[in-house]
């Protein structure tokens, strides 16, 4: 019997176990946080299970972000994690929506959850998650992480404080930590998104004390940790309320750049919407993206042709994966291009994958 | 007073320690708040909480000697 071991606890038992099953959690991002939260909540026999990423694996993923493998490099980190998840637990189901949450989808994929873990790695996220949150009265488990350091907080249950309580401005673009990247221990998401996952089974099942208006702070290194309090703020709580999800977060885009996945793409090309193409891979490989404004120029070659680079319109960077392309990205920010520069998920691979399947 | 202060995150390394002491002559959080800015540079531009003995304070909160204060930035990384 697979939850023998939490039928056998007291503050659990078959009806714990029941509402376990009967629960809907939805985990925004599938990276360091994302994993050990995901995995445990599928060993529990979390019923329902929404992944929201679209990110690809990257190499540099895999000290920490615990769900994929040397194989899953350049999937899509949703599909890579469902399969495993589903290895683990064939009985949960598992929804995937393998795109970032952005203001334009934010409502739409939380209302279908019960509870939401917020294992983002920006701000504008981390708002974004909030407000949605806070809008469609959800509590939510944040969890974030600074280099050996990490915070942990339950927002927005029972009326409890809510993100913007504990921290209402949004820090400035200049200032987000998380785009220079700056290094993390591996095992720290681990202990922190454990931790989130802890709570959430803690607010399903209704038993002991969740960090609703207590902000939980440990440091790995010094192995010291407390718990801060804080409390609700009205005109916080009414702010999210009545920000215009559309309106509010359209311009504010991160320093780190966009992506697209491969559907909206074909989306853009059929509405034949002004943008231009840079394809960052070498001159043999194909599948060629048919359309009349791509530029190729190999990503060796980017750093003394980048004046080349089309500055008038939306620029989508494509390579066979979307590992180059997200490298030819990461470089280009330092020229702080004009327009917007946006990643093609997974590459060609996956543009000819899900276009051939349409 | 003296005053001793806890750091956290990136402002602990902007502060070169994650313990500190201040000496402090004011009343208030929001005197605090301006006086570890002059101390800490880059701190006056970035968003970060206050928490006197465990609890966030607002501007207005009195401090008084012994009371233990911490400096809390978000963190975004994930």
């Amino acid at each position: 019997m697979r939850y023998a071991r939490h039928i056998a606890l007291n503050e659990v038992g078959e009806s714990g176990q029941q509402k376990l099953l009967n629960a809907k959690v939805l985990v925004i991002g599938a990276g360091g946080l994302g994993c050990p939260a995901l995995q445990y909540l599928a060993a529990s026999g979390v019923g329902t299970i929404g992944i929201v990423d679209g990110d690809t694996v990257d190499e540099s993923n895999l000290h920490r972000q615990i769900l994929y493998t040397t194989s899953d490099v350049g999937r899509l980190k949703a599909e890579a994690a469902k399969e495993r998840l589903k290895a683990l637990n064939p009985n949960v189901s598992i929804n995937i929506y393998p795109e970032n949450l952005r203001a334009e989808n934010a409502l739409e994929i939380v209302c279908d959850y019960g509870f939401v873990i917020d294992g983002t790695d920006n701000f504008v996220a981390r708002y974004l998650v909030n407000d949605a949150c806070v809008k469609l009265n959800k509590s939510f488990v944040y969890g974030a992480i600074h280099k050996f350091e990490g915070q942990v907080s339950v927002f927005n249950f029972n009326g409890g404080p809510t993100y913007r309580c504990l921290f209402p401005e949004n820090p400035q673009q200049s200032q987000v930590p998380n785009c220079a990247e700056v290094g993390v221990l591996g095992v720290l998401p681990g202990v922190i998104g454990t931790l989130q996952a802890t709570e959430v089974i803690k607010l399903i099942l209704g038993i002991g004390e969740p960090l609703s208006g207590k902000l939980k702070l440990i440091n790995l290194l010094t192995n010291s940790e407390q718990i801060i309090s804080f409390s609700r703020n009205e005109e916080q709580v009414s702010k999210a309320m009545k920000i215009d999800l559309s309106e509010s977060y359209t311009d504010e885009s991160c320093a780190a750049p966009e992506s697209i996945h491969p559907n909206e793409l074909a989306e853009w090309i059929k509405q034949n919407r002004s943008i231009n193409i840079l394809d960052v891979r070498e001159a043999h490989e194909i599948p060629k993206l048919n359309h009349p404004n791509v530029i190729s120029i190999p990503l060796g070659q980017i750093p003394h042709r980048a004046a080349e680079i089309p500055t008038d319109k939306q620029l989508v960077v494509i390579c066979q994966h979307g590992i180059r392309s997200q490298h030819a990205l990461e470089f280009m920010k330092q020229y702080n291009f004009p327009n917007q520069l946006i990643n093609l998920e997974g590459g060609m691979a996956a543009f000819h994958h899900h276009t051939s399947t349409l | 007073m003296k005053l001793n202060v806890k750091y956290f995150g990136m402002i602990a390394e902007w502060a070169g320690s994650e313990n500190g002491q201040l000496d402090f002559s004011g009343t208030s959080v929001v005197e605090l708040r301006s006086e570890i800015e002059k101390r800490i540079p880059g701190l006056n531009s970035s968003s970060y909480q206050i928490a006197v003995n465990r609890v966030i304070a607002t501007d207005e909160a009195i401090i008084t000697l012994g009371d233990e204060i911490a400096i809390l930035p978000p963190f975004a990384g994930g």
